[in-house]
């Protein structure tokens, strides 16, 4: 194995596009290490992009805000301004491990791993996040939801990384949460995911919603049916019942020891009710 | 397999070491450094028993790639005391016996100091979520929580 540490981009790119053999790219290493360990993954080369400087930036862009690849988990929680706009990103990454994870475990990372139970990821696809792929042939926006084609394969083509995720500029009364399910209280993998994202107008109406589900399919998927029950709505009992019903009829999970289908189905209606509530009253300001 | 050179600062002593490209800095560090106070319990980022400070962040070392830390200034459980004079954290950890068989002690220790130096006042469920990531199959916690609390309450006195 090589290991390279490029300080551009444009190096990384060209490292991990002229690698015949297997290339991964190293940001936090909290899961390639843990895959080279135990031998289900084992690159031929190892490109740390963590010498390139711009990527360990949080920067303001278009009134919204864009989270370097290289940023840990711990510096997204210490940055007011995110933390402020986008509560729920924010507590799904701090879900993502221990204090020693946050450390170096990066929300980037987290979607690339393309893994379904994806702490940092329901959140930022119910926040719209998109993703700015950078490869041989120049870089593309895309919606964060189309990272993974499925566990542990994303749609990235060879030589691609992505360098960074942009969360969008929030109107007034706008917020958003993530709740997830785990039998325990920390350190755990989420058997039911939730985030939802939703603004709200003057009067408490919310006019705009993004609803996400985590670890029920093979993907980390939007439910459009959740969010056109809240839009109209003052997010009210009805609403809420009408959310959890359209995601526990979208979940399609598998049974395995750590939850049946029958519990995970109903759990992502459970979540995705108290999710919303939470994005309500912070939007509200009364949570 | 050419092996990468790295420069680095461990425990304020500058230092130079060769290590191969897929080498955790923990086996660096204990098996080419002599520092074998980080321990290796999982080697998964499980268990913390491997905690050491890379630029002031909080890691584990088995999730730590020897050729990352060109550069970076590293921290170990080595360089907690002063000479012969205990942290007041080992101290309380000896005074509380908050320890058994000691293999998690170090990673304990590393993580406490990482938490104290960030926040002196912490709350006993801070101290709780703040060193979830280290795992002790011997004393059940209550005494390792009871040490911190313990030496914040004095360090803030003194």
């Amino acid at each position: 194995m090589r290991f390279e540490a490029p300080t551009t981009v444009e190096d990384a790119v060209s490292l991990l596009a002229a690698e015949s053999g297997m290339a991964r790219v190293l940001a936090g290493g909290t899961d390639l290490l843990v895959q080279m360990k135990s031998g289900i993954s084992e690159p031929d080369l190892v490109v740390d992009i963590k010498r390139i400087a711009a990527l360990h930036e949080i920067s303001e862009e278009d009134g919204g805000f864009r989270i370097g690849a290289a940023v840990p988990g711990i510096a997204l929680g210490e940055h007011a301004g995110v933390k402020a706009a986008w509560p729920g990103v924010v507590e799904g990454t701090e879900l993502i491990g221990s204090t020693q994870v946050q450390g170096r475990a990066t929300m980037v990372g987290n979607l690339c791993n393309c893994s379904p139970a994806a702490d940092s990821v329901p959140a930022m696809a119910a926040a719209g996040a998109i993703a700015r792929v950078v490869g041989p042939n120049g870089s593309r926006d895309v919606p964060v939801e189309d990272i993974a084609q499925g566990p542990g394969k994303s749609t990235l083509a060879k030589g691609e990384l992505v360098d960074s995720v942009l969360l969008p500029a929030r109107p007034d009364h706008a917020s958003d949460a993530y709740l997830r399910f785990i039998p325990r209280t920390e350190m755990d993998i989420a058997v039911v995911g939730c985030g939802v994202n939703l603004v709200l107008d003057a009067n408490g109406t919310c006019t705009d919603a993004r609803v996400a589900l985590g670890a029920v399919a093979a993907r980390i998927f939007l439910v459009p049916a959740a969010a056109d029950a809240l839009i109209g709505t003052s997010v009210d009992d009805a609403a809420l019942d009408a959310v959890a019903a359209a995601c526990s009829a979208a979940a399609t999970p598998i049974d395995d020891k750590r939850g049946t289908v029958e519990f995970r189905k109903k759990v992502s209606g459970v979540l995705a009710r108290r999710a919303a509530t939470i994005a309500r009253d912070r939007a509200k300001g009364t949570a | 397999m050419s092996q990468v050179h790295v420069h680095t600062k461990i425990n304020g002593d500058t230092t130079e070491f060769l290590c191969e490209a897929d080498e955790p800095l923990l086996d660096v560090l204990r098996d080419r450094l002599g520092l074998t106070g980080a321990k290796e319990g999982c080697g998964t980022g499980d268990c913390g028993a491997c905690s050491v400070m890379v630029d002031d962040r909080l890691v584990c070392s088995c999730l730590v790639l020897g050729a990352e830390a060109e550069g970076r200034t590293i921290e170990t459980i080595e360089g907690m005391a002063d000479g012969e004079k205990l942290h007041p954290l080992q101290q309380k950890f000896l005074d509380h016996a908050a320890l058994q068989c000691g293999i998690c002690t170090p990673g304990f220790l590393v993580a406490a100091k990482a938490l104290l130096d960030h926040n002196p006042d912490p709350t006993e469920t801070e101290v709780r979520y703040w060193l979830a990531g280290n795992l002790c199959r011997c004393t059940g916690y209550d005494k390792i929580v009871r040490a911190v609390m313990d030496t914040a309450a004095e360090m803030r006195g003194a």
